[in-house]
Protein backbone atom coordinates (compact mmCIF):
# COMPACT_ATOMS: atom_id res chain seq x y z
CA UNK A 1 0.00 0.00 0.00
CA UNK A 2 2.87 2.45 1.16
CA UNK A 3 4.09 1.81 -2.58
CA UNK A 4 0.62 2.59 -4.39
CA UNK A 5 -0.06 5.46 -2.04
CA UNK A 6 4.18 6.87 -2.83
CA UNK A 7 2.98 6.22 -7.10
CA UNK A 8 -0.69 7.96 -6.50
CA UNK A 9 0.62 11.12 -4.43
CA UNK A 10 3.46 11.43 -7.18
CA UNK A 11 0.78 11.75 -9.68
CA UNK A 12 -1.23 14.08 -7.74
CA UNK A 13 1.86 16.29 -7.45
CA UNK A 14 2.46 15.89 -11.14
CA UNK A 15 -1.09 16.95 -11.92
CA UNK A 16 -0.65 20.32 -9.54
CA UNK A 17 2.73 20.92 -10.46
CA UNK A 18 1.69 21.11 -14.28
CA UNK A 19 -1.02 23.31 -13.62
CA UNK A 20 -3.80 20.70 -14.83
CA UNK A 21 -6.12 22.30 -11.96
CA UNK A 22 -6.21 26.18 -13.31
CA UNK A 23 -9.39 24.43 -15.37
CA UNK A 24 -10.69 25.10 -11.93
CA UNK A 25 -10.57 29.16 -13.04
CA UNK A 26 -12.50 28.52 -16.14
CA UNK A 27 -15.05 26.21 -14.34
CA UNK A 28 -15.09 29.28 -11.62
CA UNK A 29 -15.67 32.03 -14.41
CA UNK A 30 -18.58 29.67 -16.14
CA UNK A 31 -20.45 29.42 -13.10
CA UNK A 32 -20.68 33.05 -11.99
CA UNK A 33 -21.35 34.15 -15.62
CA UNK A 34 -24.05 31.65 -15.66
CA UNK A 35 -25.68 33.05 -12.51
CA UNK A 36 -25.64 36.50 -13.59
CA UNK A 37 -27.24 35.19 -16.84
CA UNK A 38 -29.42 32.98 -15.24
CA UNK A 39 -30.66 35.13 -12.93
CA UNK A 40 -31.84 37.50 -15.77
CA UNK A 41 -33.22 36.15 -18.14
CA UNK A 42 -35.08 32.94 -16.63
CA UNK A 43 -38.02 32.74 -14.27
CA UNK A 44 -38.45 29.55 -12.66
CA UNK A 45 -36.21 27.57 -14.25
CA UNK A 46 -32.95 28.62 -12.75
CA UNK A 47 -32.20 25.37 -10.62
CA UNK A 48 -32.62 23.55 -13.78
CA UNK A 49 -30.63 25.44 -15.93
CA UNK A 50 -27.42 25.94 -13.24
CA UNK A 51 -27.78 21.97 -11.94
CA UNK A 52 -27.34 20.98 -15.85
CA UNK A 53 -25.01 23.60 -17.24
CA UNK A 54 -23.25 23.06 -13.98
CA UNK A 55 -23.01 18.96 -14.01
CA UNK A 56 -22.24 18.94 -17.53
CA UNK A 57 -19.23 21.27 -17.61
CA UNK A 58 -17.73 19.05 -14.20
CA UNK A 59 -18.58 15.80 -16.50
CA UNK A 60 -17.01 17.54 -19.77
CA UNK A 61 -14.28 18.89 -18.00
CA UNK A 62 -13.54 15.84 -15.91
CA UNK A 63 -13.52 13.78 -19.22
CA UNK A 64 -11.05 15.47 -20.86
CA UNK A 65 -8.80 15.24 -18.18
CA UNK A 66 -9.52 11.64 -17.46
CA UNK A 67 -8.22 11.04 -21.35
CA UNK A 68 -5.77 13.47 -22.06
CA UNK A 69 -4.22 12.57 -18.93
CA UNK A 70 -5.08 8.74 -18.49
CA UNK A 71 -3.07 7.86 -21.89
CA UNK A 72 -0.01 9.21 -20.80
CA UNK A 73 -0.02 8.05 -17.48
CA UNK A 74 2.21 5.42 -18.57
CA UNK A 75 3.00 6.11 -21.87
CA UNK A 76 5.10 9.40 -20.96
CA UNK A 77 6.85 7.75 -18.06
CA UNK A 78 8.21 5.24 -21.19
CA UNK A 79 8.93 8.16 -23.42
CA UNK A 80 10.60 10.07 -21.04
CA UNK A 81 12.21 6.31 -19.75
CA UNK A 82 11.27 8.32 -16.08
CA UNK A 83 10.19 4.31 -15.46
CA UNK A 84 13.65 2.84 -15.59
CA UNK A 85 14.91 4.25 -12.23
CA UNK A 86 11.19 3.11 -10.75
CA UNK A 87 10.81 -0.31 -11.78
CA UNK A 88 14.31 -0.74 -10.33
CA UNK A 89 12.91 -0.26 -6.96
CA UNK A 90 11.30 -3.00 -5.49
CA UNK A 91 8.11 -2.10 -6.64
CA UNK A 92 5.86 -4.56 -8.25
CA UNK A 93 4.62 -3.29 -11.90
CA UNK A 94 1.40 -3.34 -10.79
CA UNK A 95 1.61 -1.36 -7.95
CA UNK A 96 2.62 1.04 -9.99
CA UNK A 97 -0.12 0.97 -12.64
CA UNK A 98 -2.66 0.58 -9.15
CA UNK A 99 -0.93 4.01 -7.80
CA UNK A 100 -1.17 5.83 -11.08
CA UNK A 101 -4.78 4.89 -11.29
CA UNK A 102 -4.84 6.22 -7.56
CA UNK A 103 -3.30 9.43 -8.62
CA UNK A 104 -5.21 10.60 -11.46
CA UNK A 105 -8.63 9.54 -9.54
CA UNK A 106 -7.03 11.46 -6.52
CA UNK A 107 -7.14 15.00 -9.01
CA UNK A 108 -10.11 14.17 -10.45
CA UNK A 109 -11.94 13.68 -6.95
CA UNK A 110 -10.36 16.84 -5.99
CA UNK A 111 -11.17 18.92 -9.03
CA UNK A 112 -14.95 17.83 -9.41
CA UNK A 113 -14.99 18.67 -5.43
CA UNK A 114 -13.43 22.24 -6.63
CA UNK A 115 -16.24 21.99 -9.16
CA UNK A 116 -19.18 21.41 -7.04
CA UNK A 117 -18.32 23.91 -4.90
CA UNK A 118 -18.84 26.47 -7.24
CA UNK A 119 -21.74 24.82 -8.59
CA UNK A 120 -23.23 24.97 -5.49
CA UNK A 121 -22.44 28.49 -4.98
CA UNK A 122 -24.01 29.58 -7.78
CA UNK A 123 -27.06 27.35 -6.65
CA UNK A 124 -27.06 29.41 -3.64
CA UNK A 125 -27.22 32.85 -5.77
CA UNK A 126 -29.80 32.26 -7.71
CA UNK A 127 -32.37 30.99 -5.59
CA UNK A 128 -31.20 32.89 -2.58
CA UNK A 129 -30.17 29.73 -0.38
CA UNK A 130 -30.02 26.02 -0.55
CA UNK A 131 -32.65 23.33 0.08
CA UNK A 132 -32.31 19.24 1.52
CA UNK A 133 -33.23 18.29 -2.00
CA UNK A 134 -30.25 19.98 -3.67
CA UNK A 135 -28.66 17.22 -1.80
CA UNK A 136 -29.18 15.43 -5.17
CA UNK A 137 -26.89 17.11 -6.74
CA UNK A 138 -23.46 15.65 -4.74
CA UNK A 139 -25.05 11.89 -5.79
CA UNK A 140 -24.89 13.07 -9.42
CA UNK A 141 -21.67 14.26 -8.69
CA UNK A 142 -20.74 10.99 -7.29
CA UNK A 143 -21.90 9.45 -10.67
CA UNK A 144 -19.82 11.71 -12.44
CA UNK A 145 -16.78 10.85 -10.42
CA UNK A 146 -17.65 7.01 -10.80
CA UNK A 147 -17.68 7.14 -14.63
CA UNK A 148 -14.38 9.39 -14.79
CA UNK A 149 -12.95 6.46 -12.82
CA UNK A 150 -14.23 3.78 -15.33
CA UNK A 151 -12.61 6.30 -18.07
CA UNK A 152 -9.01 6.52 -16.30
CA UNK A 153 -9.01 2.87 -15.93
CA UNK A 154 -9.72 2.30 -20.10
CA UNK A 155 -7.49 5.09 -20.57
CA UNK A 156 -4.60 2.89 -18.37
CA UNK A 157 -4.98 0.00 -20.49
CA UNK A 158 -4.73 1.62 -23.68
CA UNK A 159 -1.78 3.50 -21.97
CA UNK A 160 -0.01 0.47 -21.63
CA UNK A 161 -0.34 -1.24 -24.81
CA UNK A 162 -0.31 1.33 -27.63
CA UNK A 163 0.21 5.07 -28.86
CA UNK A 164 -1.42 8.25 -27.13
CA UNK A 165 -3.54 9.34 -30.18
CA UNK A 166 -5.07 5.69 -31.12
CA UNK A 167 -5.50 5.49 -27.07
CA UNK A 168 -7.08 8.80 -27.27
CA UNK A 169 -9.30 7.58 -30.15
CA UNK A 170 -10.22 4.11 -28.37
CA UNK A 171 -11.15 5.67 -25.10
CA UNK A 172 -13.15 8.45 -27.49
CA UNK A 173 -15.17 5.77 -29.15
CA UNK A 174 -15.72 3.23 -25.83
CA UNK A 175 -17.06 6.88 -23.88
CA UNK A 176 -19.46 7.64 -26.75
CA UNK A 177 -20.49 3.31 -27.44
CA UNK A 178 -20.95 3.34 -24.02
CA UNK A 179 -23.08 6.54 -24.04
CA UNK A 180 -25.46 4.78 -25.32
CA UNK A 181 -25.77 0.86 -24.13
CA UNK A 182 -29.48 0.78 -23.82
CA UNK A 183 -30.42 1.37 -26.94
CA UNK A 184 -27.79 -0.87 -28.23
CA UNK A 185 -29.63 -3.57 -26.07
CA UNK A 186 -33.35 -2.62 -27.28
CA UNK A 187 -32.43 -2.59 -31.17
CA UNK A 188 -34.40 -4.61 -33.47
CA UNK A 189 -33.31 -8.23 -33.25
CA UNK A 190 -35.38 -9.70 -35.66
CA UNK A 191 -34.20 -7.95 -38.25
CA UNK A 192 -30.56 -9.14 -37.50
CA UNK A 193 -29.40 -12.85 -37.87
CA UNK A 194 -28.99 -15.03 -34.95
CA UNK A 195 -25.38 -14.01 -34.69
CA UNK A 196 -25.20 -10.49 -35.05
CA UNK A 197 -27.81 -10.28 -32.67
CA UNK A 198 -26.08 -12.43 -29.65
CA UNK A 199 -22.92 -10.09 -30.34
CA UNK A 200 -24.78 -7.20 -29.77
CA UNK A 201 -26.28 -8.26 -26.96
CA UNK A 202 -23.00 -9.87 -25.38
CA UNK A 203 -21.25 -6.33 -26.84
CA UNK A 204 -23.56 -4.30 -24.73
CA UNK A 205 -22.76 -6.02 -21.66
CA UNK A 206 -18.86 -5.53 -22.45
CA UNK A 207 -19.05 -2.18 -22.72
CA UNK A 208 -19.42 0.09 -20.13
CA UNK A 209 -22.27 1.17 -19.64
CA UNK A 210 -22.08 4.95 -18.78
CA UNK A 211 -25.85 5.66 -18.91
CA UNK A 212 -26.65 4.31 -16.21
CA UNK A 213 -24.15 7.02 -14.39
CA UNK A 214 -26.21 9.44 -16.12
CA UNK A 215 -29.00 11.39 -13.82
CA UNK A 216 -28.79 15.10 -14.68
CA UNK A 217 -32.46 15.00 -16.06
CA UNK A 218 -34.29 13.73 -12.57
CA UNK A 219 -31.34 16.08 -9.97
CA UNK A 220 -31.95 19.11 -12.31
CA UNK A 221 -35.59 18.76 -11.55
CA UNK A 222 -35.54 18.07 -7.46
CA UNK A 223 -36.09 14.42 -8.27
CA UNK A 224 -34.30 11.81 -5.22
CA UNK A 225 -32.05 9.12 -6.62
CA UNK A 226 -32.75 5.77 -5.39
CA UNK A 227 -30.30 4.35 -3.07
CA UNK A 228 -30.65 0.89 -4.91
CA UNK A 229 -29.19 2.61 -8.06
CA UNK A 230 -26.20 4.24 -6.07
CA UNK A 231 -25.11 0.89 -4.35
CA UNK A 232 -25.54 -0.69 -8.26
CA UNK A 233 -23.50 2.02 -10.11
CA UNK A 234 -21.05 1.74 -7.20
CA UNK A 235 -20.75 -2.08 -7.20
CA UNK A 236 -20.94 -2.01 -11.24
CA UNK A 237 -18.00 0.75 -11.21
CA UNK A 238 -15.62 -0.76 -8.69
CA UNK A 239 -16.12 -4.04 -10.24
CA UNK A 240 -15.69 -2.75 -14.01
CA UNK A 241 -12.59 -0.90 -12.66
CA UNK A 242 -10.71 -3.83 -10.98
CA UNK A 243 -11.62 -6.22 -14.50
CA UNK A 244 -10.12 -3.45 -16.57
CA UNK A 245 -6.84 -2.68 -14.32
CA UNK A 246 -6.11 -6.44 -13.89
CA UNK A 247 -5.96 -6.76 -17.89
CA UNK A 248 -4.15 -3.77 -17.68
CA UNK A 249 -1.47 -5.24 -14.89
CA UNK A 250 -1.44 -8.70 -17.15
CA UNK A 251 -0.77 -6.74 -20.45
CA UNK A 252 1.95 -4.53 -18.81
CA UNK A 253 3.80 -7.48 -16.67
CA UNK A 254 4.94 -8.69 -19.98
CA UNK A 255 5.81 -5.69 -21.96
CA UNK A 256 9.72 -4.97 -22.60
CA UNK A 257 10.32 -1.18 -21.31
CA UNK A 258 12.41 -1.03 -24.60
CA UNK B 1 24.59 -6.69 4.27
CA UNK B 2 21.79 -8.53 2.32
CA UNK B 3 22.55 -10.60 -0.70
CA UNK B 4 26.57 -10.13 0.20
CA UNK B 5 27.05 -13.67 1.28
CA UNK B 6 29.57 -16.20 -0.76
CA UNK B 7 28.89 -16.69 -4.52
CA UNK B 8 29.24 -14.29 -7.56
CA UNK B 9 27.18 -11.11 -7.39
CA UNK B 10 25.51 -11.49 -11.14
CA UNK B 11 25.59 -14.88 -12.65
CA UNK B 12 24.14 -15.21 -16.23
CA UNK B 13 23.70 -17.69 -18.52
CA UNK B 14 22.85 -18.37 -22.48
CA UNK B 15 21.09 -14.62 -21.70
CA UNK B 16 19.19 -13.95 -25.55
CA UNK B 17 17.41 -11.17 -26.44
CA UNK B 18 15.79 -11.24 -29.55
CA UNK B 19 13.57 -8.08 -31.11
CA UNK B 20 10.62 -8.90 -34.22
CA UNK B 21 10.89 -6.03 -36.94
CA UNK B 22 8.79 -5.60 -39.86
CA UNK B 23 5.64 -4.99 -40.74
CA UNK B 24 4.34 -8.62 -39.65
CA UNK B 25 7.10 -8.97 -37.03
CA UNK B 26 8.60 -12.52 -38.57
CA UNK B 27 12.23 -11.13 -39.10
CA UNK B 28 14.19 -11.17 -35.69
CA UNK B 29 16.83 -8.87 -34.98
CA UNK B 30 19.40 -10.40 -32.05
CA UNK B 31 20.42 -7.59 -29.55
CA UNK B 32 22.28 -10.13 -27.64
CA UNK B 33 23.36 -13.41 -27.74
CA UNK B 34 24.50 -16.39 -25.46
CA UNK B 35 25.70 -14.23 -22.59
CA UNK B 36 27.17 -16.36 -20.34
CA UNK B 37 29.22 -14.43 -17.62
CA UNK B 38 29.54 -14.38 -13.93
CA UNK B 39 30.46 -11.26 -11.85
CA UNK B 40 32.07 -11.94 -8.52
CA UNK B 41 30.95 -10.55 -5.00
CA UNK B 42 33.22 -7.40 -4.34
CA UNK B 43 34.48 -6.91 -7.97
CA UNK B 44 33.83 -3.70 -10.30
CA UNK B 45 33.35 -5.17 -13.49
CA UNK B 46 33.09 -2.92 -16.44
CA UNK B 47 31.32 -3.61 -19.41
CA UNK B 48 32.78 -2.35 -23.00
CA UNK B 49 31.37 -2.09 -26.50
CA UNK B 50 30.61 0.26 -29.22
CA UNK B 51 27.05 1.47 -29.59
CA UNK B 52 24.54 -1.04 -30.31
CA UNK B 53 26.83 -3.93 -29.13
CA UNK B 54 24.08 -4.84 -26.74
CA UNK B 55 25.34 -3.26 -23.48
CA UNK B 56 21.95 -1.40 -22.18
CA UNK B 57 20.15 -4.70 -23.07
CA UNK B 58 22.21 -6.83 -20.75
CA UNK B 59 21.77 -4.35 -18.10
CA UNK B 60 18.15 -4.05 -18.67
CA UNK B 61 17.27 -7.81 -19.23
CA UNK B 62 19.87 -7.93 -15.73
CA UNK B 63 16.78 -5.16 -14.09
CA UNK B 64 13.52 -6.61 -15.54
CA UNK B 65 12.77 -4.32 -17.89
CA UNK B 66 12.66 -5.75 -20.48
CA UNK B 67 12.44 -9.96 -20.76
CA UNK B 68 14.97 -12.53 -21.94
CA UNK B 69 14.32 -14.76 -25.78
CA UNK B 70 16.41 -17.51 -23.92
CA UNK B 71 18.57 -17.81 -20.73
CA UNK B 72 18.29 -16.62 -17.30
CA UNK B 73 20.31 -14.30 -15.02
CA UNK B 74 20.27 -14.39 -10.89
CA UNK B 75 21.06 -11.29 -8.75
CA UNK B 76 22.31 -11.92 -5.66
CA UNK B 77 21.73 -15.46 -6.18
CA UNK B 78 17.77 -14.72 -6.95
CA UNK B 79 15.84 -14.63 -10.38
CA UNK B 80 15.70 -11.41 -12.18
CA UNK B 81 12.10 -11.95 -12.12
CA UNK B 82 12.30 -11.56 -8.17
CA UNK B 83 11.51 -7.87 -7.62
CA UNK B 84 12.02 -7.76 -3.99
CA UNK B 85 15.91 -8.07 -4.47
CA UNK B 86 15.69 -4.79 -5.81
CA UNK B 87 15.79 -4.04 -2.38
CA UNK B 88 19.91 -4.87 -3.01
CA UNK B 89 20.16 -3.69 -5.89
CA UNK B 90 20.97 0.06 -6.71
CA UNK B 91 20.54 1.05 -10.89
CA UNK B 92 21.51 3.88 -12.88
CA UNK B 93 19.90 4.67 -16.54
CA UNK B 94 21.65 5.42 -19.44
CA UNK B 95 20.95 9.18 -19.99
CA UNK B 96 18.82 9.57 -16.90
CA UNK B 97 15.84 11.35 -16.85
CA UNK B 98 13.35 11.71 -13.76
CA UNK B 99 10.22 13.79 -13.12
CA UNK B 100 11.46 17.14 -14.09
CA UNK B 101 8.27 18.75 -11.96
CA UNK B 102 10.45 17.86 -8.65
CA UNK B 103 13.35 19.32 -7.03
CA UNK B 104 16.37 16.68 -6.66
CA UNK B 105 15.35 16.27 -2.95
CA UNK B 106 11.59 15.89 -3.70
CA UNK B 107 12.84 12.74 -6.58
CA UNK B 108 15.16 11.43 -3.82
CA UNK B 109 12.81 11.68 -1.35
CA UNK B 110 9.72 9.89 -3.67
CA UNK B 111 12.50 6.83 -4.56
CA UNK B 112 13.03 6.49 -0.84
CA UNK B 113 9.49 5.70 -0.14
CA UNK B 114 9.72 2.53 -2.12
CA UNK B 115 12.23 1.51 1.25
CA UNK B 116 11.78 0.74 4.56
CA UNK B 117 12.85 4.44 6.01
CA UNK B 118 11.01 6.36 8.25
CA UNK B 119 10.68 10.05 7.26
CA UNK B 120 13.64 11.25 9.27
CA UNK B 121 16.06 8.43 8.17
CA UNK B 122 15.05 9.64 4.14
CA UNK B 123 15.67 13.14 5.04
CA UNK B 124 19.21 12.36 6.11
CA UNK B 125 19.65 10.32 3.31
CA UNK B 126 18.70 12.67 0.49
CA UNK B 127 20.90 15.41 2.01
CA UNK B 128 23.52 13.30 2.57
CA UNK B 129 23.23 12.17 -0.78
CA UNK B 130 23.13 15.37 -2.23
CA UNK B 131 25.93 16.41 -0.74
CA UNK B 132 28.00 13.21 -2.30
CA UNK B 133 26.91 14.24 -5.51
CA UNK B 134 28.09 17.94 -5.37
CA UNK B 135 24.30 18.68 -5.41
CA UNK B 136 23.49 20.09 -1.55
CA UNK B 137 23.33 23.66 -3.40
CA UNK B 138 20.98 22.79 -6.34
CA UNK B 139 18.50 20.12 -4.16
CA UNK B 140 15.40 22.59 -4.05
CA UNK B 141 16.00 23.69 -7.89
CA UNK B 142 13.11 21.87 -10.48
CA UNK B 143 14.71 18.95 -12.63
CA UNK B 144 14.10 21.33 -15.83
CA UNK B 145 16.17 23.41 -15.22
CA UNK B 146 18.97 20.80 -14.81
CA UNK B 147 21.98 20.18 -17.20
CA UNK B 148 22.31 16.72 -18.03
CA UNK B 149 25.16 16.48 -16.09
CA UNK B 150 22.96 17.55 -13.13
CA UNK B 151 21.00 14.73 -13.96
CA UNK B 152 23.97 12.15 -14.26
CA UNK B 153 24.36 12.92 -10.22
CA UNK B 154 20.62 13.00 -9.23
CA UNK B 155 20.76 9.66 -11.19
CA UNK B 156 23.96 8.10 -9.35
CA UNK B 157 22.25 9.81 -5.85
CA UNK B 158 19.28 7.86 -6.50
CA UNK B 159 21.28 4.75 -7.27
CA UNK B 160 22.78 4.34 -3.92
CA UNK B 161 20.60 5.80 -2.08
CA UNK B 162 19.63 2.92 -0.07
CA UNK B 163 23.09 1.34 0.20
CA UNK B 164 23.15 -1.11 -1.74
CA UNK B 165 25.84 -4.28 -2.03
CA UNK B 166 25.18 -4.42 -6.18
CA UNK B 167 25.21 -1.23 -8.05
CA UNK B 168 24.54 -1.39 -11.88
CA UNK B 169 25.49 1.89 -13.42
CA UNK B 170 24.63 2.20 -17.57
CA UNK B 171 27.02 4.79 -18.61
CA UNK B 172 27.99 6.95 -15.22
CA UNK B 173 30.69 8.62 -17.24
CA UNK B 174 28.63 10.01 -19.76
CA UNK B 175 27.18 13.74 -20.42
CA UNK B 176 29.86 14.55 -17.86
CA UNK B 177 32.62 17.06 -17.64
CA UNK B 178 36.24 16.24 -16.14
CA UNK B 179 35.57 17.49 -12.90
CA UNK B 180 32.69 15.14 -12.69
CA UNK B 181 34.25 12.55 -14.56
CA UNK B 182 36.62 12.23 -11.82
CA UNK B 183 34.05 12.46 -8.97
CA UNK B 184 31.95 9.63 -10.34
CA UNK B 185 35.06 7.48 -10.69
CA UNK B 186 36.24 8.73 -6.42
CA UNK B 187 31.93 7.67 -5.70
CA UNK B 188 33.07 4.11 -7.90
CA UNK B 189 36.72 3.70 -6.19
CA UNK B 190 34.63 4.36 -2.37
CA UNK B 191 31.69 1.75 -3.33
CA UNK B 192 34.49 -0.59 -4.26
CA UNK B 193 36.05 -0.15 -0.97
CA UNK B 194 33.26 -0.04 1.04
CA UNK B 195 32.27 -4.15 -0.43
CA UNK B 196 29.99 -3.20 -2.95
CA UNK B 197 29.85 -4.88 -6.03
CA UNK B 198 30.00 -2.60 -9.51
CA UNK B 199 28.72 -3.18 -13.19
CA UNK B 200 29.27 -0.23 -15.20
CA UNK B 201 29.45 0.01 -18.88
CA UNK B 202 31.15 2.68 -20.90
CA UNK B 203 33.08 3.70 -23.76
CA UNK B 204 35.28 5.90 -21.65
CA UNK B 205 37.82 2.72 -22.05
CA UNK B 206 40.84 4.68 -19.61
CA UNK B 207 37.98 4.78 -16.58
CA UNK B 208 37.61 1.02 -17.28
CA UNK B 209 41.34 0.71 -17.17
CA UNK B 210 41.68 2.42 -13.60
CA UNK B 211 38.67 1.03 -12.06
CA UNK B 212 37.66 -2.47 -12.82
CA UNK B 213 38.96 -5.68 -11.79
CA UNK B 214 37.36 -7.30 -15.06
CA UNK B 215 36.15 -6.31 -18.19
CA UNK B 216 33.84 -7.60 -20.66
CA UNK B 217 34.20 -6.60 -24.17
CA UNK B 218 30.60 -7.03 -26.55
CA UNK B 219 30.88 -6.21 -30.12
CA UNK B 220 27.31 -7.33 -32.40
CA UNK B 221 25.81 -8.74 -29.23
CA UNK B 222 28.64 -11.16 -28.44
CA UNK B 223 30.82 -11.58 -25.63
CA UNK B 224 33.98 -11.58 -27.49
CA UNK B 225 36.52 -11.18 -24.44
CA UNK B 226 36.22 -11.30 -20.42
CA UNK B 227 39.20 -10.83 -17.91
CA UNK B 228 41.31 -8.30 -16.12
CA UNK B 229 41.71 -5.11 -18.28
CA UNK B 230 46.48 -5.97 -18.25
CA UNK B 231 45.11 -10.15 -18.89
CA UNK B 232 43.05 -9.22 -21.65
CA UNK B 233 45.53 -6.61 -23.64
CA UNK B 234 47.87 -9.16 -22.93
CA UNK B 235 46.09 -11.73 -25.70
CA UNK B 236 48.10 -9.62 -28.63
CA UNK B 237 51.29 -9.99 -29.78
CA UNK B 238 53.79 -8.33 -28.04
CA UNK B 239 56.32 -5.99 -29.16
CA UNK B 240 59.38 -4.40 -27.47
CA UNK B 241 61.49 -1.22 -27.53
CA UNK B 242 64.54 -0.87 -27.43
CA UNK B 243 66.15 2.83 -26.93
CA UNK B 244 70.01 3.09 -27.65
CA UNK B 245 72.60 5.38 -28.27
CA UNK B 246 75.41 5.15 -31.26
CA UNK B 247 79.09 6.45 -30.88
CA UNK B 248 79.10 9.69 -33.91
CA UNK B 249 81.15 7.29 -36.10
CA UNK B 250 78.61 4.32 -36.27
CA UNK B 251 75.56 7.00 -36.58
CA UNK B 252 76.47 7.34 -40.43
CA UNK B 253 76.59 4.11 -41.47
CA UNK B 254 74.21 2.26 -39.11
CA UNK B 255 71.16 2.52 -40.30
CA UNK B 256 72.39 1.65 -43.80
CA UNK B 257 73.95 -1.42 -42.99
CA UNK B 258 73.13 -4.45 -44.84
CA UNK B 259 73.96 -6.94 -42.07
CA UNK B 260 72.15 -5.44 -39.01
CA UNK B 261 69.22 -4.82 -41.16
CA UNK B 262 66.54 -4.45 -38.06
CA UNK B 263 68.75 -1.10 -37.06
CA UNK B 264 67.30 0.10 -40.37
CA UNK B 265 64.24 0.41 -39.06
CA UNK B 266 65.05 2.45 -35.53
CA UNK B 267 63.81 5.92 -35.35
CA UNK B 268 65.55 8.98 -34.09
CA UNK B 269 64.70 10.31 -31.20
CA UNK B 270 67.39 13.47 -30.50
CA UNK B 271 70.73 11.80 -29.56
CA UNK B 272 68.90 8.76 -29.09
CA UNK B 273 67.68 6.10 -31.47
CA UNK B 274 64.62 3.70 -30.72
CA UNK B 275 63.85 0.38 -32.17
CA UNK B 276 60.29 -1.52 -32.00
CA UNK B 277 60.48 -5.00 -32.53
CA UNK B 278 58.47 -8.60 -31.99
CA UNK B 279 59.21 -10.42 -29.32
CA UNK B 280 61.01 -12.92 -31.42
CA UNK B 281 63.13 -10.56 -33.47
CA UNK B 282 64.48 -9.18 -29.50
CA UNK B 283 67.75 -11.18 -29.47
CA UNK B 284 68.23 -10.83 -32.85
CA UNK B 285 68.52 -7.05 -32.57
CA UNK B 286 70.67 -6.66 -29.88
CA UNK B 287 73.41 -8.60 -31.38
CA UNK B 288 73.32 -6.23 -34.61
CA UNK B 289 73.10 -3.38 -31.79
CA UNK B 290 76.18 -5.40 -30.33
CA UNK B 291 77.74 -5.21 -33.89
CA UNK B 292 76.99 -2.05 -34.41
CA UNK B 293 78.30 -1.23 -30.59
CA UNK B 294 75.61 0.67 -29.75
CA UNK B 295 74.86 1.79 -26.35
CA UNK B 296 71.72 0.20 -24.99
CA UNK B 297 69.96 2.73 -23.15
CA UNK B 298 66.69 0.59 -21.99
CA UNK B 299 64.65 -2.49 -23.20
CA UNK B 300 61.32 -2.62 -22.30
CA UNK B 301 57.74 -4.94 -23.39
CA UNK B 302 55.23 -2.34 -25.35
CA UNK B 303 51.96 -3.67 -23.82
CA UNK B 304 48.93 -2.60 -25.98
CA UNK B 305 46.09 -0.50 -24.27
CA UNK B 306 42.72 -1.73 -23.35
CA UNK B 307 41.84 0.56 -26.47
CA UNK B 308 43.73 -0.98 -29.20
CA UNK B 309 42.26 -4.23 -27.93
CA UNK B 310 38.90 -2.87 -27.90
CA UNK B 311 39.37 -1.87 -31.96
CA UNK B 312 41.18 -4.66 -32.80
CA UNK B 313 38.01 -6.91 -31.87
CA UNK B 314 35.52 -4.27 -33.21
CA UNK B 315 37.46 -4.03 -36.54
CA UNK B 316 37.30 -7.81 -36.81
CA UNK B 317 33.36 -7.91 -35.74
CA UNK B 318 32.76 -5.49 -38.57
CA UNK B 319 35.02 -7.56 -41.22
CA UNK B 320 33.11 -10.39 -40.25
CA UNK B 321 30.18 -8.88 -40.54
CA UNK B 322 30.94 -7.25 -44.36
CA UNK B 323 31.86 -10.86 -45.13
CA UNK B 324 28.71 -12.21 -44.10
CA UNK B 325 26.75 -9.63 -46.17
CA UNK B 326 28.85 -9.89 -49.46
CA UNK B 327 28.61 -13.86 -49.49
CA UNK B 328 24.82 -13.18 -48.74
CA UNK B 329 24.93 -11.28 -51.81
Amino acid sequence: MTHIGAVALNTFREAVRDRVLYNLVFFALLMIGAAILVGQISIGIEQIVIVSLGLSAISFIGLLMAVFIGVGLVSKEMDKRTIYALLAKPVRRWEFLVGKFAGLVFTLLVNTAAMSAGLFFALAYVKHGLQSADAGVLVAVYFILLKLAIVVALALLFSCSTTSLLAILYCAGLYLAGSFVQQMRTLRTDLMGNATATFMRWLSYLLPNFENFSVTGPVAHGRAIPGALILQNTLYAVVYCTVILAVAAAVFSRRNLK
Amino acid sequence: MPGSASGPAIQTENLTKEYPYGFLHLKKKTSLEGLTLQVETGEVFGFLGPNGAGKSTTIKLLMGLIFPTRGHARLLGKPTTDVAMHRDIGYLPEQPYFYDYLTAAEVLDYFAKFFDFTAQERRERVQRMLQKVGLETAGKIQLRKYSKGMLQRVGLAQAILHDPPLVILDEPMSGLDPVGRREVRDIILELKRAGKTILFSTHILPDAEMLCDRVGVLVGGKLQGVGAPGDLVGIKAQEVEILFTLAPTAQAHAPKNDHAPLLAKAARIGERFRLQVKEEELYAALEQLRGASAKILSVSQIKPSLEEYFMHLVAADRAQAAAVEVSGK
